[in-house]
Order: C-alpha cells, then structure tokens, then sequence
C-alpha cells in the first residue's frame, strides 16, 4: 500500500439547478428512490468516501413565479440517506440540513439515528442559507440576519455535539444475568444554556458510532469560512481553479490551526462538474453541448437577471448585454437561492469586458462564465488533474457532481477510478469496519467540551 | 395435520363472505413488556442497529401483515408520564427516530406497510410532510404516518420554545388542563392539515420535461397552500413531489373524545384500546359521534383495536410466560390497551369475535420481540387464514389499497 496522499471522493446527487440536464434521453428521475439507490451503488463500486445530497425549503423563485426551467423537486434528505443506508456498506453519507429551521434535539437525534443505521457512516453538511423567504413554510418561520445565522450554526452544532456526547460509549450494558440494561443512571443528561438554546433533560439516542458523526460546512463568506474553522471536519467549496484553490485552501487551513487546531484537521473538498470523453477533443465537444443543454435561452436570461436583479425577459439571448445597469436598490427578485450582494456592478463591469473582447452574446457569456470548476478530457486527463489539485495543496478532494441523474457517475467510476487506483490516490478496498470519519483521515471525535474550551480560548484571546 | 375448530371453519355457503382481518404489529424496542429484554431470543444489545430491525420487519412481511407501527417520542422512556425521565437502568432506554428506522426499512421490504410515530407538537409539518412522503418513494406507496400529540413537559423543555405544563390525570380534568390539551390537539390538527395540502401541493403531473418550451414543470400545477391557522402558518408547495400513494396512510391512538375527533379530523385509520369485547360498540359509536361532531366528510375512520399480547402453545403456558416476567420486572404488566395472554389459536378466535362486533382490524403489541411476533406470524396468521379471514398472500401493491381505502383525490386539481 502506497504512503501517497489519498484523494477523498464524493458524488453529489444533483439538486435542483441548471446543471442538471434533464432534456437529455438518459437522464432519469431525480425523485424515485432507485435514482438515489444507482448513484450510490455506483460510487461504492468507486470506492469513494461518500455520497452528498443538497439542501432547499422553499421552491426557487425569479420575478415571483416558481422557476421552471430546472430540475424541480427533491426527497427528504434524511429519510432517503436513512434508506440508502441499508442498501449500501462503506459509503458515507452526508446530508445537508439547515441551520436556522431545525432544532438541536431533533437534528442531534437523526444524525444519531442515522450514524447507528450506517454503523458510522453519518455526516452532517450545515448551511446557514436562510431567510424570512424559506422561513414562510416553518412554524418558527423567521428571518435570522447574517451574523445571527451563523451564531445560531455555532450553538447549534455545539448542543449537538453536547447530545451526542451525553451517552458514555459503554452506557449500555444489556446484561440479562444481572438485569442491567443501562450503565449509568442518567444516561443521555444534559443542559445546555446559550443566546439561542436553553434546553435540558436526557437526550435519548444513545451515543452514535463514530461518537460524533461529520460536520462539514458549506458558505464562502469570512464568517463562513471562520464558522468552518472553529467547528467543521470539511469544507464543501466552489473554487476550481488549482490557484484559487490552493489559495482558499491555505486561508481555511491557516484559520483552522488559529482555532487551536491541525491543518489536517480540517480537509477541503471543492464542488467540481467533469465531462468525460474518449480523447480530450471528445470531451470538449460534449462539453459544448452539455453547456448549451444547461443554459438554454431562457435559462441565460434567467441567470443574467440573477446579477441585474432586473426583469430581462425582452432581451434577446443571442443579442448583446443589457446597457442599463443592475438594480442594487430593491430587494432580489431571485429567492430560495444565496445572492451576491458585494460586487454585483463589478460582476456587471467584468461581463461587459468580457463579452466586448471575445464578441459573445448574452447566452455564450453565461456559458462562459458559468463553467467555474469544470473537469473535462479524457479519463487519463481528468485523472491526472484530480491529482494534480491534490499534490500541490489546492484540496484534499472533490466533490463531483455528474450532470445527468441517476448515471451520470458510472462511467467516471469505469474509466477514471482505475487510474486513481493505478497510482495509489485512491482505495483498492475499505477497510473492514471502518467510518466515514476514518475514511476521510479525520481523527476521533473531539468530545464537545473541549471544543467549547477553545472557543472560550478564543474569545478570552481576543477580549 | 391440524384439527381445525369448529368456531373458525370456513363458511362456502352462498351469505356474503366475512370481512377479512386487517392486522398489524406495533414494534417498540424489545418489545412491550418492560422485561422483554431478558429473555432468552432478545438481542437487547442489537436494538440500535439496523440488522435487528430488518429482521423483525422480514418476520412480519413473512407472515402478510398489513403494516408496523414504529413507536417513537422525542423524551427518554420512563415509567411515570409527565415528570420526565425516571432513573431505572433495570429496562429498555433510548430510541431510534422512527421515521428514519422505518426509511431505511423501505427498500430491504416489498410488501408490508411501514407506519412511523411522529410527533406533531414539536416537529415543523413542513419536514413531516417531505419525510413520510419520501419513505412513502423508498417504499413504492407503502408509507403511512402515526400522528402523536407530544403533552409532556419535559419534552418540550428539550426544545426549549414554549412551555407545557406538566399534565396529569386530576389536572387534565381541571379546566384550564382541557384548554391546554385542546389547545396541543388543535395544533396537532392543523399540523395534519398542513401536511396533508403539501403532500397534494404538486399535482401528480407537474413534471413535464418538455423539451420544446425548456420547462421542466408546469407551473400552474405547483399550488402554495397558504395554511393559517392559530398556532402557525405555511406557505408551500412541498420542496417534494406528491408522493406515490397521493396521500400515505395517516393513523392516530385514541382513548378519548378530543383525541377521537383529532382522528376524526384528519386521519383515515383509529387505533383504539377496548379492555373487552362489550367496550367496542361503546367505543366505536364515540368514535362515530367524533366524526359526525367534526362534519368529517368522504370515507369512515377504519377502527383497529390495539392489544397487548403474550402468546404461549398452552393457555398455562401463557399465563406463567407472563408471570416469570412480571416477576423479572418486579411489578404487574399494566397498559391502557386489553393485555391478552393466551395460545395463538385463541387470540385467532378472539380476533374473530371482536372484528364482528365492529371493528376492521387489530394492531397487536408483541409483549416479546421476536417471540410474540412469531407467534403472531406462524400461529395467528395461519388460525385466520383457516378461517378464510386473511390473506394468502398479498396482493394489493399500495398501503392504501391493502387497507380498502380509496384514490387519494387531489384537492387542488380537483378544484381546477
Ligand atoms: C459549495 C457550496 C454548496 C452549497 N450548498 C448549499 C445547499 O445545498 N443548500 C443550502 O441551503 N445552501 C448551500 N450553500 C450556501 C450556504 O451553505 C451558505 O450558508 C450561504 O452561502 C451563506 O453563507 P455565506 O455567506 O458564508 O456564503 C452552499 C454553498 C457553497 C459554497
């Protein structure tokens, strides 16, 4: 066995964005359960690390209609890692789930649920992005603004890790000769007091398997990234370039050992699209289709009016850009989906140069910069440059994200995953009886405590 | 080959056959009686796996029953009701959320029902809504939801979001103690209805993928539900598409009036608790009246009685079984459904009796799991089937079906 840096694996089902290509006869249900069951099983095939599922609460919306040019719908995320647990083995299973509409008993006691189903293969991706929009469908409903979001993250998945630590590992005995079926009296006690929880009693999910299932974090911002360092075992990203990427990597890393913690501690994983060919010409032709399959007229239009924050359905898709300029003023007229606010009459200025130099029309623009963290070539290529971000420090491994459902990862696990093997990047085989958690080299569960002492470090370091 | 009693044999003359028999198994940990653990066949040491759980979903698939029930709450077992946690270490605590449990049972059964308890008190409708209607995708239409008010007080301190007060039987009496209940009951009611319009909330085809025009749905076939009610308010639609059976199989336990019209209100099936077979017009009639009070409209509530039940090859056999371990417990079995110790044949011939006095099925509570549940499966089922009251093998792919229920009609295409 090679001593090489092994490259994490993860294929994201999916979600609902323009990525998927739905108009392609391949492309099957993104909602029937053997969807979910086929990728799965096709990454376990691969060996990978894990399987990822997004996360929305609220339908998208541009210009108040519910957006219907895109891949529609979803399944619970729970109940269907919860269901791909008992027809898979090794793979780990990470679910999305928002921070700001669920509450730390209840998330606490599924993530449990679902690390004992899995027998240790449970992971919990947090997401902030939340607001009085998504809030219409919850009771809570509510509006948190940024810096609360993050706050409430924070606590949350401390009280968690509060929950899951409140079982000894040995708490049950289930001794039938002395009749003991609980070491402790008081197994499951807690009580926690903070700005957005005070709650106690017993919490009644036993310890699970890998102590504390996985955390990863997903969100760009500084207070994102500062969220990620102080408290993830990962960090889901966009940044697929290799110089962006070794750049965020060394920020996060760097913030990660302020933290108290090791660089190793937390391991970057960046969102990343491929489009494999028999030769790399094969591939960017494919590519080309694929592109004008994702953004359609309507759909560059769409996303044009995402910057502009402007209704620009009499444009012409293969015209040129819009002369007016954004509408920074009013509120988004796109919701249930993250805006960038910062920079929108630079994001503006920067397509303007663009199209200008290379002549593109408004749905060739969009396509062009819409490609961030695209893979494409042969599968020796795609090989080779998985492996290229990994040696020189860009992230530690990648999320992949097929473009079509349900077997948009089976060729990528034919073709590329031998390769990996070839050279020692990737797992021949799981270790018998190992968790996610040692599968992605994380060490064991830091117990809650002493991660609330650093963050008490912290704060009295910077008082 | 066995003799078969008169009181169950097959009547082939040209009367109209007796209904069939709808039964289900409630499983709760080791099973119903708090010493089960003990003996010999529990696994008290596998209940927080999955293997112990499939194999006791295999059992019932195996012996052709309608559904399980997965009993579930969002506090610590304990043997008092409102004050929280007791302290014993002498029986079965710690749970797995049943909702999940019953997921991951979908895809490793084929046939058999699957019918998690959810809280309504605690957990957003909006996540109830998506997660039974995705186990009802994991099961090919064989979902259900048990509905369960949560009235205790130290669940709620686990949420720390409002304040219940502790509740017991002399308080539950008083009239501000009917107010609150009413109140948990109403909101539970809304929280169906809230759950019930998003699970109708996409139109069966909403998905059209036409190439032509880009649209990957039509639109106008997505509905907001727009639910205000007292205790909260939703705008929807689902984030998840409606679900194979349209609209799973809601089920609630009931003892009294509020909660029979809470069944009344939203529910297609009722379990309830008669301790003999003279309570069940009684009860059946309150249940009625529940519905007649709620102007309930379209199908009645079906009527399943719960039961408790210990089953031994010899009535004496039985009630010793029952005996050794009460013993083993240190206190009598107590329960507010009828605690039946008898051979399988004869809860078979009970089942038969109490079914003619009006009721369409039975979920029994194995005492011991797999014991009871292999009494139930290899003894019970086989006297029912003799008597023709139940099914060779299944056939109806749907829960709803199974159950005589009808389509589930949108409400919102049914409008347009
Ligand atoms: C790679 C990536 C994937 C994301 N996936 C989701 C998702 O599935 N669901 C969601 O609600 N938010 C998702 N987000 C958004 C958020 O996680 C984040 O909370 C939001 O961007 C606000 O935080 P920020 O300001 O730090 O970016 C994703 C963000 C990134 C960078």
């Amino acid at each position: 066995m090679s001593t090489r840096k092994q490259i994490i694996l993860g294929a994201h089902f999916p979600g609902v964005n323009n990525t998927t290509v739905w108009q392609d006869p391949d492309s099957g249900s993104q909602i029937e359960f053997k969807s979910f069951k086929h990728m799965a099983e096709s990454a376990e095939r691969g060996k990978f690390d894990f399987l990822f599922l997004a996360e929305g609460l609220r339908l998208r919306e541009q210009r108040g209609k519910i957006h219907d040019l895109d891949v529609v719908g979803r399944p619970d995320t729970f109940a269907v890692l919860a269901a791909l647990s008992s027809v898979t083995s090794n793979l780990g299973l990470i679910g999305t789930i928002n921070a700001t509409f669920n509450e730390p008993y209840e998330v606490a006691r599924q993530f449990a649920t679902l690390d004992h189903l899995s027998a240790g293969r449970a992971a919990w991706n947090v997401v902030t992005s939340s607001d009085a929009f998504t809030g219409a469908n919850f009771r809570r409903g509510g509006y948190l603004d940024r810096e609360l979001r993050y706050e409430r993250a924070r606590e949350l998945v401390q009280t968690a890790r509060e929950l899951w630590d409140s079982w000894a590992p040995n708490a049950i005995a289930a001794d039938k000769q002395t009749g003991r079926f609980l070491n402790e009296e008081n197994a499951g006690a807690f009580a926690h007091t903070g700005d957005q929880f005070e709650i106690r009693g017993r919490f009644n999910v036993p310890r699970p398997p890998q102590g504390h299932p996985v955390i990863l974090q997903a969100g760009d911002s500084a207070q994102g990234r500062e969220f990620a360092a102080q408290t993830a075992d990962a960090i889901f990203t966009r940044h697929g370039t290799l110089d962006e990427g070794i750049a965020f990597s060394r920020d996060v890393k760097a913030r990660a050992v302020r933290n108290g913690r090791s660089a190793d501690d937390l391991k970057v994983l960046p969102g990343v699209g491929f489009i494999l060919g028999d030769t790399d010409a094969d591939a960017e032709e494919i590519n080309r289709e694929v592109r004008l399959q994702q953004v359609s007229p309507q759909t560059a239009i769409l996303l044009l009016e995402q910057v502009w924050n402007r209704d620009l359905s009499s444009y012409d898709a293969d015209g040129p850009l819009p002369k007016v300029d954004p509408d920074v003023e009013s509120i988004s007229i796109i919701q249930g989906r993250a805006r960038i606010v910062d920079g929108v009459l630079e994001t503006a200025q920067r397509y303007r140069a663009l199209a200008e130099a290379k002549n593109l029309s408004i749905r060739e623009l969009i396509v062009e910069v819409t490609s961030r963290g695209l893979f494409v070539g042969s599968a020796r290529t795609i090989a080779d440059k998985l492996d290229e971000f990994v040696l020189a420090g860009a992230s530690d491994g990648f999320i992949l994200v097929p473009h079509i459902v349900p077997h948009g990862m089976d060729r990528f696990v034919d073709e590329v995953v031998p390769l990996l093997q070839e050279r020692g990047a990737l797992r021949a085989e799981y270790d018998s009886g190992s968790t996610l958690r040692e599968n992605l080299g994380l060490t064991p569960a830091t117990p809650a405590t002493v991660w609330a002492e650093r963050a008490g470090d912290l704060e009295a370091a910077a008082s | 080959m066995p003799q078969i009693p008169s009181s169950v044999v097959p009547n082939f003359s040209d009367q109209p056959a007796p209904k069939s028999i709808q039964l289900s198994v409630a499983l709760d940990g080791a099973g119903w009686h708090p010493a089960a653990w003990r003996e010999p066949g529990a696994r008290p040491a596998d209940l927080f796996t999955s293997a112990y759980w499939a194999d006791l979903a295999f059992e019932a698939e195996r012996g052709l029953l309608d559904f399980i029930t997965i009993e579930d709450s969002l506090g610590l077992q304990s043997e008092h009701f409102g004050t929280g946690a007791d302290h014993r270490t002498d029986q079965v605590r710690g749970r797995l959320d049943a909702a999940l449990l019953a997921s991951a049972l979908g895809p490793i059964t084929s046939s058999i029902g699957l019918i998690p308890t959810v809280t309504t008190t605690h957990t957003e409708p909006f996540h109830v809504s998506k997660t039974i209607a995705s186990l009802d995708y994991a099961s090919n239409g064989r979902a259900g939801w048990r509905v369960q008010v949560s009235s205790r007080r130290h669940e709620s301190e686990h949420f720390g979001r409002r304040d219940i007060p502790e509740i017991d039987r002399k308080w539950a009496r008083t009239e501000h103690g009917r107010r609150v209940i009413g109140e948990l009951f109403d909101e539970a009611a809304d929280a169906i209805e809230v759950v019930r319009r998003l699970w109708d909330s996409w139109e069966s085809d909403a998905e059209i993928r036409d190439a032509e025009t880009g649209r990957f749905i039509d639109r106008d076939k997505l509905h907001y539900i727009e639910f205000e009610g007292d205790h909260f308010s939703v705008k929807g639609p689902s984030i998840t598409p409606r679900p194979p059976q349209g609209q799973p199989v809601v089920t609630a336990l009931a003892h009294a009036p509020i909660p029979y019209q809470l069944a009344a209100r939203g529910a297609d099936l009722v379990f309830i608790t008669p301790q003999t077979i003279d309570d069940i017009p009684h009860l059946v009639a309150q249940v009625r009246d529940a519905e007649r009070l709620v102007n309930r409209t379209g199908t009645p509530l079906l009527i399943h009685a719960d039961l408790l039940v210990l089953l031994n090859e010899t009535q004496r056999g039985a009630t010793e079984r029952l005996a050794r371990l009460n013993a083993s417990d240190g206190t009598d079995l107590r329960s507010d459904a009828a605690i039946v110790a008898t051979t399988p044949q004869q809860l078979a011939d009970q089942l038969v009796e109490w079914s003619a006095a009006g009721l369409d099925g039975f979920r029994l509570r194995p005492a011991v799991l797999p014991d009871d549940l292999r009494a139930i499966t290899r003894g019970v089922v086989p006297a029912l089937q003799r008597a023709g009251l139940f099914r060779a093998g299944y056939e109806q792919d749907t829960l709803r079906q199974r159950l005589g229920l009808p389509e589930a009609v949108n409400r919102y295409a049914a409008i347009a």
